[in-house]
């Protein structure tokens, strides 16, 4: 049984992953929900995203700055592959969408190992994020902390984006029933494409952010990409509250599981999965006629 | 289509050619940049090719997770070889195979409850558990990240005369012997009633399950073989490098897999050796060349958006396409002449509707209880949420009677007639089939009980012949829910086609046994569209709206043939033509608004007035029907 402090610490540990998770699959799942597009270019954008911290944190010195430039990086690569690809595979089989995602997620790796190299390249934490902080009987990094901090205001934004603005209206709609959002004569063209872009910016800025926290190569995304696919699944797919909450709980049982055998972290988060698939097929939040 | 239905040496062709290409390959591809070790591994990837191609290429589900059997099959061989458990390597990868095919199990299991985007995440995600178990909790036995060393060769024979199955050209031997064999296994697996009902199911998995076959039953033996390949081929790979990596378990490994199917292409068997073959000489030969050494697969990944954008066939997809378009030109076009001239004339059949034709068919009904009441539903209720599209609705269909339910648009009718094979389930209230529950069973048990039905808007595996349409339909009665036959030929049940053969004289489509559906006139596919339901031999046919969209001629014909039908099988139908109900059913039943308004004889709903007001507006009460 291990110590308090370690739980809790552990306990923090899941938050962090938790909240990152989230961010990845809400990304991923605003784009299947409203393009019905399985995007496998997620884990590919991952580090993407991380590598455009670590160019821009080159040139800049500033991490905050890095970060702006870098989210207007991935809107632009959002909006290009959109426009260039993947619009032309709305109207076809969900296979054909997985694989040529599939292949650009390739290509995005290779281009990132071609320019960067194999090697794992650091990236180091912002000057105003170093040390730890002292929580009551427990000391924590502060760079996981703010990193908590920074993601949940980002997810609230989301939120309001998708709950509060019209065009969230639209995507929540179209998420629900994507031909009669066509019928009602609503432009889901541009729709389509601000989605896609805004799923990379988060998938992106979740690799941004989580770049100084650990090595960053050019596979480092596709573990991401197999966990939020854990997280789709047990929060219901398209479901923007499911990818939030699956993603918590997928973190906090990779980190509480190490706290006791460390060697069956991953390996819990998948057991339960096979569990949810048994018992609520649909996942926690999914509604029952969507497959 | 044209459909070689004699068993000859043409029928084989393939086989000869994958044979003489294993032969010749190691002479000729040297001088390519295929080194003897290189064509070793190709046939590695073609061999776990040919089990995913059985999955993905003719069932159509895309697994990302194939690496978990590939790995599992791997590395159970090699630790029993190198634990000392088995001495024999012929024994181990027998034992590491039938792993990877119970872990398939498993995990099929799983994963057949989801379709589409679904299917392939999980998958995916079981991959990376699998992964993960062999690195950690297990990597006492697997050697975790060091993966297993020392796997020992296979021996040939006892004692002093046993050889070695050494590394190169002995290898390369052994491994195209064991392709050949998967691969001749595999062709007939395709040609099997199995091959032809998961090619159906990636068509039109919904109507191969109203027909009656056990959908996700055959859906995990697809995912089994699949796994079984996946697991032989692992369990080589030790034995072929002397070593088990584990990054047989990795998701690149599946990645790979899925992208060398795509480039060599899906549906043709050899596709993933012809994909494995381009991605292995391009890794090698890229390499060498200054300034490219990491762009081989940078080059690869181009390659393969582009194949999937423009050139989805793959290679031998493409090949095979151009070959059979080629041949078949001719006699597609003649189809396509003859469709225009229906619709032209806008009457589909030639001879006249006042013949009337036996519809006695080979293939026996199922037995049921002996009872004058067909099917009887009992107080049938359908609610979505405040909405009640069916009301409680109860009626009775008496054996070997034309029986009508009519009521005005949105009355329930379509909601209904799902329910009385179970493909609604009802809020409540059950339906009887000669007295017994047909009511929670699921729609391909009710087709096997002996209730199928045609639908108001067809349902038909567009790219098949109208004889593999029907084929599939009757397999269904013949065969019952679920049989793994995998080594019979899908034509070889003469009583199916019999059944076949009856069935489309009966509708007139004899002529174009061998057109793809998609090609037939608009009143051939209807009439298709009641063959297959007929084609399981059923005690009760539902017609949903049978007359929808025909011209008047045809309407005439469609009129005789459910008459035709009626001498052997009663029939449900759901119509807008009143006049043709009239003319044909003995019974009707009224629907309005989710409720049962009248039921009576043709002559007592005529002169309903209640159902006049609610439905005819009194129009039909001055008119002779």
């Amino acid at each position: 049984m291990p110590s308090w402090p370690a739980l809790a610490s552990q306990a923090f540990n899941g938050l962090a992953l938790g909240s990152l998770l989230a961010l990845v699959s809400s990304g991923l799942t605003i784009i299947l929900g409203t393009l019905g597009v399985l995007n496998f270019a997620h884990g590919a954008l991952f580090a993407v995203g991380a590598y455009a911290a670590f160019v821009m944190l080159q040139y800049t010195q500033s991490f905050l700055l890095a970060i702006a430039v870098g989210c207007g990086f991935m809107l632009v690569l959002g909006f290009l592959l959109e426009r260039l690809i993947i619009r032309f595979f709305y109207g076809r089989p969900h296979e054909d969408q997985i694989l040529v995602t599939y292949g650009i997620g390739i290509v995005l790796v290779e281009c990132v190992r071609a320019t960067f190299g194999g090697n794992a390249q650091r990236v180091p934490t912002p000057s105003w994020g170093q040390g730890a902080t002292q929580l009551g009987f427990l000391i924590y990094p502060t760079y996981r902390l703010q990193l908590i901090a920074i993601i949940a205001t980002l997810l609230v934004g989301l939120y309001l984006v998708l709950y509060r603005t019209s065009m969230g209206l639209v995507v929540r709609a179209g998420i629900e029933n994507p031909g009669m959002v066509g019928i009602l004569g609503i432009n889901l063209r541009r729709t389509f494409l601000l989605v896609f872009a805004i799923g990379v910016v988060a998938v992106g800025l979740a690799g941004m952010l989580y770049a100084p926290v650990v090595a960053v190569t050019p596979d480092m995304g596709a573990n991401f990409m197999a966990q939020s696919f854990v997280v789709i699944v047990l929060g219901g797919l398209g479901s923007f509250p499911g990818a939030v909450i699956g993603g918590l709980i997928a973190g906090e049982i990779v980190s509480l599981t190490s706290a006791f055998n460390s060697s069956y972290s991953e390996v819990m988060l998948y057991a339960l999965m096979a569990l949810l698939l048994v018992l609520r097929p649909q996942g926690l939040f999914g509604s029952e006629g969507r497959v | 289509m044209s459909e070689p239905r004699s068993d000859g040496l043409r029928s084989h062709i393939p086989e000869l050619a994958i044979l003489a290409t294993l032969i010749a390959a190691p002479v000729v591809l040297p001088h390519l940049g295929f080194s003897i070790d290189l064509l070793t591994r190709v046939l590695n990837w073609g061999l776990i090719g040919l089990g995913f191609d059985i999955l993905f290429g003719l069932a159509g589900l895309l697994s990302f997770g194939q690496a978990a059997f590939y790995g599992v099959g791997g590395f159970v061989t090699a630790y029993l070889l190198v634990s000392g458990v088995l001495s024999s390597v012929w024994l181990a990868l027998a034992a590491g195979t039938i792993s990877a095919g119970a872990f398939g199990l498993v995990v099929g299991w799983l994963a057949v409850r989801r379709i589409g985007i679904y299917f392939t995440m999980i998958t995916l995600a079981f991959g990376q558990m699998a992964y993960f178990i062999e690195n950690s909790p297990l990597s006492h036995y697997t050697g975790g990240e060091n993966g297993i060393p020392g796997v020992p060769v296979p021996v040939l024979g006892f004692g002093e005369h046993a050889i070695r199955v050494s590394a190169g050209w002995p290898m390369y031997v052994l491994f195209a012997v064991i392709f050949f064999g998967g691969y001749v296994l595999a062709r007939r697996i395709v040609r099997s009633p199995v091959g032809a009902i998961l090619l159906a199911i990636k068509e039109n998995t919904a109507r191969v399950a109203m027909l009656g076959h056990n959908v996700p039953a055959y859906k995990l033996t697809a995912f089994v073989i699949a796994a079984l390949y996946a697991g032989l081929a692992g369990g080589l790979l030790g034995s072929f490098q002397s070593y088990m990596p584990p990054d047989a378990f990795s998701l690149e490994t599946s990645g790979q897999l899925v992208v060398q199917t795509i480039v060599g292409g899906a549906n043709t068997l050899i596709g993933p050796l012809v994909g494995a073959a381009v991605w292995l000489w391009l890794r090698d030969n890229l390499q060498l060349i200054p300034g490219l050494t990491t762009l081989w697969k940078l080059v690869l990944g181009i390659a393969f958006i582009v194949l999937v954008i423009g050139l989805r066939r793959g290679i031998c997809g493409e090949i095979i396409h151009w070959w059979t378009e080629r041949r078949t030109l001719a006699a597609r076009q003649a189809a396509e002449a003859v469709t225009e001239a229906i619709e032209a004339s806008g009457s589909a059949t030639k001879t006249g509707s006042s013949r009337t034709r036996d519809a006695t068919l080979p293939l026996p009904s199922p037995v049921t209880g002996d009872s004058d009441i067909a099917l009887e539903a009992r107080a049938l209720a359908r609610h979505y949420g405040g909405l009640k599209a069916v009301d409680g609705v109860s009626f009775k269909v008496r054996c070997g009677s034309i029986h009508a339910v009519i009521g005005p648009n949105g009355a329930g009718k379509s909601t209904l007639f799902k329910m009385l094979l179970d493909e609604v389930s009802p809020t409540s209230g059950d339906v009887l089939l000669f007295g017994s529950q047909v009511t929670g069973h699921g729609v391909s048990r009710a087709a096997q009980f002996g209730i199928a039905k045609s639908n108001q808007l067809n349902q038909l595996f567009p790219n098949l012949s109208v004889r593999k349409n029907l084929r599939i339909a009757a397999l269904a009665r013949r065969r019952g829910p679920l049989r793994i036959d995998l080594l019979r030929t899908a034509d070889s049940l003469p009583d199916v086609e019999a059944q076949i053969d009856a069935i489309m004289i009966l509708l007139d489509l004899t002529a174009r046994a061998d057109t793809p559906t998609h090609i037939l006139a608009y009143g051939e596919k209807r009439r298709l569209e009641i063959g297959m339901a007929l084609a399981t031999s059923p005690k009760v046919l539902l017609l949903d709206e049978p007359l929808a969209g025909m011209s008047p001629s045809e309407r005439a014909a469609t009129c005789a043939l459910i008459r035709d039908i009626a001498q052997t099988c009663t029939i449900v139908i759901v119509e807008h033509d009143l006049d043709a109900i009239f003319g044909l059913a003995e019974r009707i039943t009224v629907l309005y608004e989710g409720r049962l308004l009248a039921d009576g004889s043709a002559d007592e709903i005529r002169g309903n007035q209640q159902v006049q007001d609610a439905y005819l507006g009194g129009l039909h009460a001055h008119e002779p029907a």
